[in-house]
């Protein structure tokens, strides 16, 4: 079934790459929507069977492609209404959907890969596919946006190759040959402390480029600011669960031996930067969708937080990046609509959102409940678990850190969304505004409802399979 | 090459670092077989030797780059970071105790890598920036070396890298950013913040 998917991948996207019927573009790009849900089921229909030699979907891998079949068609319907409101030429058009997706492909093959080397050369062809979708504009901005993105994601590949060098050095003394996750987890005790502190090292600041964390987490927000919103919504959650899945993979191999505290303290140091940034930018900053990229790092430090201290914070950790993906896709995929009513990401030029668009203002109003995680979302049940596995682990001071910058966020974030909502705007011709369909705002609603269902009436596979996820680490 | 002024020095010393790393790549890579071994040395004399370096020549006169590297720091200083790095990578080498790692390629391999972060820092040119990569890319790819007999798979990885970096930061946005601007200096790319 894999070689099918990346057949039929490569195919799709080269022929929506030199078509030019609007006909066989949808024609293509449902095709494909299709065969990705086919692979979904397929791979949860043989979980744990090795395929390919290098391909094995466990609970984790499993779990995020499903993530990834329900929020790509969302992304291809609003990509669709993106480029019908911005008078693409057939050629931008086509070069938008094969780039979108391959990059949907590579990230679904990272998930479900079994072997190191091979999860690098997918994230390799994520770095290609995502910064086609940043250049999409053309102009100068946009080119800064991707001259940035390619540099660090070429520094942070070369790390994460470097890391796997070490791994192989930790190998060598016990005499394995093969580098496949599971043979490294029958092995772990034969590993060499000193090379897998280093390869641990090197691979989670590679990766932090993709999760966003602190150190190269700066390359993401340019990014996400310049690629088109339904792109960024993609590369704000799908792309960094590609990154959560490559650090939780080594660091269950890591949790299992003596250096397991050290390296926990290295991804709490990470974590807690990560929001310390988040925070300082999320009070001050003025543009939409740079606020809306902070707020991914500032959750996925949360993410780093619960893995870290285990217990139950793996649980709640694994459920909180499925909950997010939801919530911050939605609120990228309405970015759009704010765009078109305003012809502006500046907070000082919107308003009064409400009067404008009233679905899309709901939809704005939740999505901020959800992402400051307050009780009605269900961000709320995930990221109170990560503070109670805080707290059963004696983290007291950090606890307390993490609490007073999360209020700061929540202050920064909501002066932004209750501006956009409420206060009149200055300077607005009311007759230049279009009228927005609501039915643009109705997969928002799905995918926001579906993150408070999951998290307060999870169904029992659901839970099973993040359970059995859990098991790599504990 | 940290207190080089020229950018045609570096250029010349990247020339220099293929060849060098085509002659240890040669002799080390000794139980690795034919086929792979000349896929190997062609890259090193062709990719990093010849192609890369003469398309950077290229890319200066065609968008009329000034040749002066702009350091942000004096060059004393410079040279004083890059000898402590070197120092300081022998001794920690010389602290590891692990019979499977020629210490050589290790030192050579990190203090490669810290100049090449160090370029990237201390300049304000972007070609600069991309030299500091491809100096990272040749420290990486002595390391690569370092285990390679057992692995030569690693080793075919590691070019891959090469080739993957190399032409997508050069090729494709070099020539764009060329296009757009006729000076292209890093510091005109920074309107991106916050």
């Amino acid at each position: 079934m894999i070689a099918t998917f990346l057949i039929g991948t490569l195919l799709i996207s080269t022929l929506l790459f030199f078509n030019k019927n609007t006909i066989l573009n949808y024609v293509l790009v449902i095709g494909y929507t299709i065969l990705l849900w086919i692979l979904g089921f397929y791979e949860y229909n043989h979980i744990n069977t090795i395929e390919l030699e290098y391909f094995k979907p466990d609970a984790l891998g499993v779990l995020l492609l499903f993530v990834m079949c329900i929020v790509s068609i969302p992304a291809f319907y609003h990509s669709y209404r993106y480029l019908s409101t911005h008078d693409e030429t057939p050629r931008s058009r086509g070069i938008f959907f094969a780039s979108m997706v391959m990059l949907i492909s590579a990230c679904s093959m990272a998930y479900i890969s079994n072997h190191i080397a091979v999860t690098w050369i997918f994230v390799e062809i994520t770095t290609l596919s995502a910064s086609a979708l940043i250049y999409h504009h053309r102009n100068i901005r946009a080119l800064e946006g991707v001259w940035k993105y390619v540099f660090i994601c070429a520094l942070s590949i070369s790390f994460i190759y470097i890391g796997i060098l070490f791994l192989s050095l930790a190998m060598k003394q016990a005499g394995i040959e093969d580098m496949s996750f599971d043979s490294i987890m029958e092995h772990y005790d034969l590993l060499n402390l000193f090379w897998l502190k280093l390869s641990f090292l090197f691979i989670f600041t590679g990766f932090t480029a993709k999760i966003g964390l602190v150190p190269m987490y700066t390359a993401g927000i340019d990014a996400k600011d310049k690629a088109p919103a339904p792109a960024g919504a993609l590369l704000s959650s799908v792309l960094m669960n590609m990154g959560f899945v490559g650090i939780y993979r080594v660091y269950a191999v890591v949790s299992h031996t003596q250096i397991q505290h050290w390296a926990s303290v290295i991804i709490i140091i990470s974590a807690l930067l990560s929001i310390f940034v988040a925070t300082v930018y999320m009070t001050r900053i003025k543009n939409i969708k740079r606020m809306f990229a902070y707020s991914s790092i500032e959750h996925m430090g949360i993410v780093m937080l619960g893995l870290a201290v285990g217990g139950i914070g793996v649980y709640a950790a694994i459920l909180h990046i499925i909950l997010h993906t939801f919530v911050k896709t939605s609120l990228f995929f309405q970015f759009n609509q704010i765009y078109r009513v305003y012809q502006s990401k500046s907070i000082y030029d919107v308003g009064h959102y409400f009067k404008y668009n009233k679905a899309g203002a709901i939809v704005i109003l939740l999505g901020f409940i959800s992402a400051t995680a307050m009780p009605p979302s269900g961000l709320f049940i995930s990221e109170f678990l990560i503070f109670q596995s805080l707290f059963e682990a004696h983290y007291f001071l950090i606890l307390i850190v993490v609490l007073i910058l999360l209020t700061m966020i929540i202050w920064g974030f909501g002066s932004n969304i209750f501006k956009l909502l409420f206060t009149p705007p200055m300077n607005i011709n009311e007759s230049r505004i279009p009228k927005i369909n609501p039915i643009d705002s109705v997969s928002q609603y799905i995918l926001l409802a579906m993150a408070v269902y999951l998290a307060y009436n999870p169904p029992a596979e659901f839970v099973n399979l993040i359970q059995e996820a859990v098991k790599l680490i504990q | 090459m940290s207190i080089a002024n020229r950018i045609y020095t570096y250029i010349n010393i990247l020339i220099f670092q293929g060849f060098i790393l085509f002659g240890v790549a040669y002799f080390s890579l000794s139980e690795i077989n034919t086929l792979n071994l000349i896929l190997i040395l062609l890259e090193t004399i062709i990719f990093k030797a010849l192609a890369v370096p003469l398309f950077i020549k290229y890319l200066i006169k065609r968008n009329k780059i000034t040749r002066e590297a702009e350091p942000y720091l004096p060059n004393f200083i410079s040279l004083i970071i890059v000898t402590t790095v070197i120092i300081v990578t022998i001794i920690m080498s010389s602290s590891i105790d692990d019979k499977n790692l020629d210490k050589t390629y290790f030192v050579v391999a990190l203090s490669n890598l810290f100049t090449g972060l160090y370029l990237i820092v201390s300049r304000k040119k972007i070609i600069t920036h991309v030299i500091g990569y491809l100096v990272i890319e040749n420290g990486v790819f002595v390391l690569a070396l370092a285990v390679g007999n057992e692995m030569p798979m690693l080793v075919n990885l590691g070019i891959m890298l090469d080739i993957f970096a190399s032409v997508l930061i050069l090729g494709i946005f070099f020539n764009k950013i060329g296009d757009f601007l006729k000076d292209p200096d890093a510091t005109f790319l920074r309107n991106l913040k916050d």
